[in-house]
């Protein structure tokens, strides 16, 4: 077990140096760099610039810099945002990504067992039909469409009630964040919801449903120490990687109610070439879910006795 | 006689009350809140260069000059000023002080513009201190710092040596690059200076009191500011920092903000259906077609330029591709909105509205073709932004070069970067481009074609056209600069470097009860610091 383990964070460490080094390439071979402003400057005030952050230096040594400060966990510091440390802008920014995110997931999940619970229970019948047609649109309608409509359901929503039911935008209460969550939740909601309908209507037919039931155990019982618990494998095995990109996915939420997330500062950067934001949000994006996708293999080793790690079979 | 008293006493309380529930209305209400599109990136005025930290810069700083509400020159820190050919000194007000108190010193002066040019510091608008004496060769390295042309005379006392007369010094003194610095704060707080709330001191007529990176900013009345009597707002609250358009139009309309400073084009029937009041105001940036002088660019022949120049409708482009109220059909490379000699240069110096000559094209065109030796002109490579105004102009130009000059266009639509890349190295026929002032003089567009400009991306060169430009940098008396300028832009137009399309608007919406909002085309933008509350309520 810890043998596995161990091999799988190298080969995760591994990744995350190939994904660096990828995006280091790409992003040098993009015309244009961070320095480059709508209003071009004379080479003397280019020069100076260039001087300052180090790329008057070759590009192999600008790497060799970069890999050893990655290496130190530093990331550098950003062009644009030009006192701040990458380093500081994860600090502060993540955590409010995080707890979107995870707040997301949580609505997500919820949401998703539930309804496909519903879809699968009432098979080809009315609920299963509106549900699915809800997941439908939830699947194919982008987020940032839910994140706009949600914000003008609200404004409109508070302006009829004369009070305000829920704040349209901005950060640091809870009441702020229902909306956003439920927003970015509503995509992965719908996934988890064809997932889980599907998984437990594969489980209705299985064996040891049918055992459960033939020893005369009620309904309600088997749903619940049965195929519930069965059903809900797929998903969790998924719920790793969807916490990552539900996490590193919030731009467009982000931007939308006004949320001091991190997403907003990896598409900035990416516009502005923002050489070391880049750099280190995709570093450390890459490394978080890189190591998620290795937690869920871990997690489920553990929920499913079938399963063992480390040893062939 | 004692009635009569007794009834006046009661008007009188009654009166008295009646004020003091008004006053006690317009109390309620003394904070302005408005939502920014980006955080600005830092706030060290030394190195600044965007529109946000200018806004944020221009009410917590204060120069030795302000803008005034038509854009003219205001006293500042500096009360009164004499300025000559071969510089300028200025008398600071005793009581300008900084937001802890100390006074406002010729030395903040020094230290500010001194690390403006320092090559150390890499400050992209060190150019603009230029014109004072020796600020180009320090920012090249070549002289030290202490050798540029300013001292401190005394503590409040400020000495200016130009490189050469600068007739519009002046104004330059209001903007962000040349506000003081405290040099024993800058020192303390390092690369750190001005990253945050508490990492810097204002000397202007508010102070910031929070900045919570990408959530929040709040800038609260300076109590030290010399003015601060005629500052009625007691706050400017940001309490949303978002790029999303139609978030901060719901902000604006849940109430939350009390001003949108810019409506996108597809907000505009949405106000309207709110009946919301919109304003408008010209921004002070110029859009052209700029054209590729370059060795082997078929752009580099006159009668094509001049057959697209014949060809452009401007009134039928602003309606049916700009429409934004208040947009003005661009005329020359300087703007409607500066002034010249006494009046506007544009007065001064009138150009004819453009009238599009169908026929006249398609004569050019064929010469153009007789003259380049081919029989079809190659398809013309139009370099532009990747927003959708930009697709919608670029199409619209594409139809018209096919239909009426037989041209085809091949838009080259790249991201913000990419474009400016390709805009550098040449990679265009024609460019949609643009520019915005620097400061508030003809100067700051008239420079732009010059041969030595690096913004001349089109490469045009006119020796004559340089020779003008160079005569109106070195005298200060504005006839002789204005008439060398107004002749330089019409070599240009004549030339055709550059097709001015048209000078923006942006279309605004505010509460109903918020008056003196300032809108600036140079300098801070909008200008809250005279803004009050009028009545309650929107």
């Amino acid at each position: 077990m810890a043998s596995y383990i161990l091999k799988r964070v190298l080969w995760g460490l591994l990744t995350v140096y190939f994904i660096a080094t990828a995006t280091f390439v790409a992003m040098h071979s993009v015309p244009g760099d961070p320095i480059m402003g709508a209003k071009a400057m004379s080479p003397e005030i280019r020069a100076n610039l260039e001087r300052r952050y180090g790329l008057d230096q070759p590009l192999g040594v600008q790497y060799g810099i970069f890999l050893a400060n990655m290496a130190r966990g530093d990331f550098g510091i950003s062009y644009t945002q030009q006192n701040r440390s990458v380093n500081d802008i994860i600090r502060e920014h993540f955590p409010v990504s995080a707890l979107l995110g995870i707040l997301a997931v949580v609505v997500a999940t919820a949401g998703g067992i539930l309804f496909g619970s519903i879809t699968a229970l009432y098979r080809n019948k009315r609920p299963d039909r509106l549900i699915m047609l809800g997941v439908i649109l939830g699947i194919s309608v982008p987020g940032f469409v839910f994140a706009a409509l949600g914000q003008f359901g609200l404004t409109e929503l508070n302006a009829l009630s004369g009070r305000e039911v829920l704040p349209v935008g901005g950060w640091g209460t809870f009441s702020h964040m229902v909306l956003p969550a439920l927003v970015l939740g509503l995509g992965t909601m719908a996934f988890f919801t064809r997932l889980m309908r599907s998984s437990l209507l594969e489980i209705v037919s299985q064996d040891f449903v049918r055992t459960a039931r033939a020893k005369g155990l009620s309904p309600v019982r088997i749903f619940f120490s049965h195929q519930l618990r069965n059903a809900i494998l797929p998903v969790i095995t998924i719920l790793g990687p969807a916490i990552a990109t539900i996490t590193t996915g919030g731009f467009v939420v982000e931007s939308v109610f006004a949320i001091p997330g991190l997403g907003r500062y990896f598409v900035q950067a990416v516009q502005q070439l923002d050489y070391t934001v880049i750099m280190g949000l995709t570093v450390f994006y890459g490394a978080f879910l890189v190591f998620m996708v290795i937690a869920v293999d871990i997690v489920y080793g553990l929920v499913d006795p079938r399963i063992s790690l480390g040893k062939e079979t | 006689m004692k009635m009569r008293d007794r009834l006046l006493r009661v008007a009188a309380f009654t009166l008295g009350l009646l004020l003091a529930g008004a006053q006690g209305a317009f109390a309620a209400k003394n904070v302005l809140t408005y939502a920014l599109s980006t955080e600005p990136p830092q706030l060290n005025s030394t190195k600044a260069t965007d529109t946000e930290s200018f806004f944020i810069l221009g009410h917590i700083m204060e120069g030795l000059t302000r803008n005034g509400r038509d854009g003219e020159t205001l006293p500042g820190v500096a009360e009164k000023w004499e300025i000559s050919d071969r510089g300028a000194t200025f008398h600071l007000r005793a009581n300008a002080r900084w937001s802890d108190g100390k006074p406002v010193t010729a030395r903040d002066f020094v230290f500010a513009w001194r690390t403006a040019v320092d090559p150390k510091n890499a400050s992209e608008y060190a150019f603009i201190l230029y014109p004072v004496r020796n600020a180009e060769k320090i920012n090249k390295g070549q002289l030290p710092v202490t050798e540029l042309g300013v001292t401190a005379v005394d503590e409040r006392t400020l000495k200016v040596v130009f490189e050469k007369p600068c007739g519009y010094f002046l104004g330059l003194t209001s903007f962000g690059t040349f506000m003081p610095v405290r040099e024993d704060v800058y020192k303390a707080k390092g690369e750190r200076y001005a990253a945050e709330a508490a990492d810097l001191v204002s000397n202007g007529p508010f102070k910031l009191t929070s900045w919570v990176h990408g959530a929040s900013l709040r800038m609260d009345r300076n109590p030290h500011y010399w003015n601060s009597a005629q500052i009625s707002l007691e706050a400017i609250d940001i309490p949303y920092i978002t790029p999303d358009n139609s978030a901060r139009f719901n902000f604006f309309k849940a109430g939350k903000v009390d001003i949108l400073a810019g409506l996108g084009k597809d907000d505009l029937p949405k106000a309207q259906s709110e009946r919301m009041k919109m304003r408008n105001f010209s921004d002070g940036t110029l859009l052209f077609l700029e054209f590729n002088f370059r060795e082997g660019r078929v752009t580099r022949n006159k009668k094509l330029r001049q057959a697209i120049a014949a060809v452009f409708n401007p009134q039928e482009y602003i309606s049916r591709v700009v429409g934004i109220p208040g947009t003005k059909p661009g005329r020359g490379l300087i703007p409607a909105w500066l002034r010249g000699k006494k009046d506007l240069f544009r007065k001064e110096y009138p150009i004819a509205d453009r009238r599009p000559d169908l026929a006249r094209a398609r004569a050019l065109v064929a010469e153009a073709r007789k003259e380049l030796g081919v029989a079809q002109l190659p398809p013309l490579v139009w370099l532009t932004g990747d927003t959708p105004t930009a697709a919608k102009e670029a199409e619209y130009f594409q139809s018209v070069f096919k239909n009426a000059l037989g041209i085809d266009l091949r838009i080259d639509k790249q991201i913000f970067k990419q474009r400016l890349a390709k805009m550098s190295t040449g990679d265009f026929d024609i460019v949609a481009a643009g520019w915005g002032p620097d400061y508030a003089d003809p100067m700051t567009f008239a420079e732009l074609f010059t041969s030595w400009n690096e913004n001349n991306r089109g490469k045009y060169v006119s020796a004559e056209y340089d020779r003008l430009i160079r005569a109106a940098q070195a005298t200060s008396d504005a006839g002789a600069r204005m008439d060398a300028m107004a002749q330089a832009e019409r070599l240009a137009l004549e030339d055709v470097a550059l097709l001015p399309t048209y000078e923006r608007a942006v279309v605004f919406v505010m509460n109903d009860s918020l008056d003196g909002v300032i809108r600036h085309a140079v300098g801070p933008d909008p200008d809250f610091t005279r803004a009050r509350f009028v009545s309650n309520g929107r």
